[in-house]
């Protein structure tokens, strides 16, 4: 026990004092920080520029359609020929030119000297329908007031039966949630699992094995190994979750209440019905968000992800481990690496596929098998779409297999770090099950 | 008294036998030498003796005790396929090592300095490994092999990659850790190192013990009564005057002086060769010819294949 602390706190030193450990350590929450805030950045960016539009309109029946607003400005051309009008447009400057020849055939051209401005042609649109839907309106007799004041729209709000009475839960929310816990739990597999065999590969080529292993087991030192890493990849993430915290939440206070709705904090909120909430920001999505991330049932989540966090590091770190015992160097690895990581990346892909239908029969199978449910059941819990024996069927199967996994890795290990220069098969393998 | 006994080891892999019925005994505080070509069998069994890998038949004892994991802590193993890790720093890494070997790490800095002063390599302390060449590293391994004070050493080839000058002060170290008390199973292929060092032997081929025993003992039952003479004098006639019970194996001849072997059959005395030469000449030297363990070990493994 004592040898595997020595070997575990060296895998984990040896780690974490690496420059690119802290370099990624660092790089990863400015990253993720970034993916939070530079939407919205970008769009407070996006509002402040002022763009200019030349409307040439021949009928002169559109000029109250175009009112500047904060943004966009307009300026009206007379210039009847054509090829006169194209060139004192680009010698203006403005974004765009509108053109407008007849009332009826809808002869709206938009030009612009680079590529058309997608949002300049939707605001345009937008006016114009409104003008012309207002001239209808009138034409018909009818007020338009009246026919705002009956428009409705409608919001459904998901609510989830629980045993405490009724919830409010946002579908979306969970998805999210779902997504990236599968993500996150994928890239640390992949990452720290690779790092695991590097490590076992490391020890092979620098000879350095054979001394340890006439003072540890190596089961010990396989364990050792794996656990290190294991905590390197949990210091990692804990390092990344606070830090991304406390970027998101200095950039959020350092530029004030305009990227967050109003100054409010989650425990205020916590204390509102939906109905103040929805009063409060004025909008009826965003309260089912805030009401969501209230409700959702975080301790079933945690736990989940926790369990086949760990669970699916340690079936996998084991297989690496006996994939880099196995062979002398990493270019020797890929036929084993090939069947270890297919079922890692088929559980990805099929995650998009899943979330659309969470009690399918993909969905089942993919959350059962231990190769890919530590990547699908996290998903299906955060959806709230499972049952609980399939829940628990999915833990224990995961825990009978990483066993026999580490069982198995542990033979090919102990066998395979003493083997040099030898280019080893499938067969080979199955002998050195049977070893001694 | 013995520190370690083997009992007919077997070890078979999937193709080969790798140790049939292989038993040998070292002596507290000697040296003991194991011997034999390439693919005998030698890194097998200090495997097994090293538990890193367990025999199929066969007991192995330490301090007349069956061996178990404890005992992994009185045996220093320098194997024959050895390195250090890169990365980590000398000081660091030996510590490491060492507290792997069940030494605590006050104890184990204190012994680092006490060795690292010795071999005037303390400023090495801090750098990391790859900054050292290959005879560096191999002190330091020497190092972390005796820092926990076994009692019994196991080097598997330790000279292999030093310079003479680095292997004549690796000898002398183990010959006073052996002065010290400790017990020592060396392993080689360099003849002369064997003569100079060890005090018992055995010689396996094909992973049977075909030979084993004092060095001296061996060698004196390798002696094939053969006399290595400088003779001055008539060498023709004295040559002609020989019966059957005399073979000249060799001979060359310098003005008046020869120097010829001569082998002595039919339980014929070495003073009956004397007395014969001189009657032909004046005897300069007469010596036996004693066969050295390169020559030895080249004439068993032969004559067991």
């Amino acid at each position: 026990m004592n040898n595997i602390s020595l070997i575990l706190k060296r895998e984990y030193f040896t780690r974490v004092k690496k420059k690119s450990f802290i370099i990624m350590t660092i790089v990863g929450p400015i990253l993720m920080a970034a993916l939070f805030i530079a939407p919205v950045w970008l769009a407070m960016m996006d509002n402040n520029e002022i763009k200019t539009v030349t409307i040439y309109d021949r009928t002169g029946k559109y000029k109250d359609a175009f009112q500047d607003t904060e943004t966009l400005k307009f300026r009206f051309t007379d210039e009847q020929n054509a090829e006169k009008r194209k060139e004192e447009f680009k010698n203006s400057g403005d974004a765009a030119m509108l053109s407008i020849l007849d009332t009826l055939s809808n002869d709206f051209v938009l030009y612009s000297e680079k590529a058309p401005d997608l949002d300049i042609k939707d605001k345009l649109s937008s006016k114009l329908n409104h003008f012309l839907e207002a001239q209808n309106y009138k034409k018909l007799g009818i007020d338009k007031a009246e026919i705002d004041a009956a428009k409705v729209s409608v919001n459904i709000e998901t609510k989830t039966l629980t045993e405490e009475g009724e919830k409010v839960s946002s579908a979306e929310l969970g998805i999210a949630i779902g997504f990236i816990s599968a993500f996150i739990i994928y890239m640390f597999i992949f990452m720290y699992g690779v790092q695991v065999m590097k490590g076992v590969i490391e020890e092979k080529v620098n000879r350095v094995v054979e001394i340890l292993i006439s003072s540890v087991k190596p089961y010990q030192l396989m364990a050792g190994k794996i656990i290190g890493i294991a905590m390197v990849a949990l210091t990692q993430f804990i390092l990344w979750a606070v830090l991304t915290g406390i970027i998101v939440g200095f950039v959020y206070f350092a530029f004030g209440e305009s990227i967050m709705p109003q100054g409010q904090d989650l425990s205020q909120i916590q204390n509102m019905s939906s109905a103040q909430i929805e009063n409060m920001v004025g909008n009826s999505q965003f309260s089912e968000v805030i009401l969501g991330l209230i409700n959702f049932n975080w301790f079933a989540m945690i736990g989940t992800f926790l369990m086949f966090f760990a669970g699916g590091y340690l079936l996998y770190a084991s297989l690496f481990a006996a994939i880099g015992a196995a062979v002398d160097n990493e270019t020797d690895n890929q036929q084993f690496m090939l069947p270890v990581t297919v079922p890692l990346i088929l559980a990805i892909v099929a995650a998009q596929g899943i979330i659309k239908n969470p009690d399918g029969v993909l969905a089942f199978w993919f959350s059962i098998i231990p190769f890919t449910s530590p990547i699908i059941m996290p998903l299906r819990v955060a959806v709230g779409r499972y049952e609980i024996w399939e829940l628990a069927l999915s833990v224990g199967l995961l825990i009978a297999t990483f066993l026999a996994t580490v069982w198995l890795a542990a033979k090919i290990y102990k066998v395979g770090i003493l083997m040099y220069g030898k280019k080893v098969s499938y067969k080979e393998l199955w002998k050195w099950l049977k070893y001694k | 008294m013995e520190i370690l006994k083997t009992l007919n080891i077997v070890k078979q892999f999937e193709n080969h036998k790798a140790l049939s019925e292989v038993s040998i005994n070292v002596e507290e505080g000697s040296v003991f030498g194991l011997l034999g070509p390439n693919g005998a069998g030698k890194t097998t069994l200090i495997r097994i003796i090293n538990q890193i890998t367990a025999p199929d038949k066969g007991e192995v004892f330490l301090f007349n005790e069956k061996l178990k994991p404890e005992h992994i802590k009185n045996i220093g193993y320098l194997p024959e396929e050895r390195g250090l890790y890169k990365k980590m720093k000398v000081g660091e890494q030996a510590l490491y090592f060492a507290q792997l070997k069940g030494m605590n790490k006050y104890d184990a800095k204190k012994k680092l300095k006490q060795w690292f002063e010795k071999f005037d390599i303390l400023s090495w302390y801090d750098k990391k490994v790859e900054e050292l060449s290959k005879g560096m590293q191999q002190k330091v391994q020497f190092i972390i092999t005796v820092i926990h004070e076994p009692k019994l050493l196991i080097f598997d080839e330790p000279f292999s990659g030093f310079d003479p000058i680095n292997v004549d002060i690796l000898k002398k170290e183990i010959l006073t850790l052996k002065e010290k008390g400790a017990s020592v199973i060396f392993s080689t292929h360099n003849m002369a190192s064997v003569e100079e060092v060890c005090d018992r032997i055995a010689l396996i081929n094909k992973s049977k013990k075909i030979l084993d025993g004092k060095v001296s003992d061996i060698k004196n039952n390798y002696k094939s009564n053969m006399f290595e003479v400088v003779f001055e004098g008539n060498f023709n006639k004295f040559s002609a005057s020989l019966t059957a019970d005399y073979e000249i194996l060799e001979s060359t001849q310098k003005e008046n002086k020869s120097v010829l072997k001569v082998s002595i059959l039919n339980n014929m005395k070495p003073n009956d060769l004397l007395a014969k030469m001189l009657k032909f000449g004046k005897i300069i030297s007469f010596n036996e010819v004693i066969p050295s363990m390169h020559d030895i070990f080249i004439e068993a493994v032969n004559g067991n294949n």
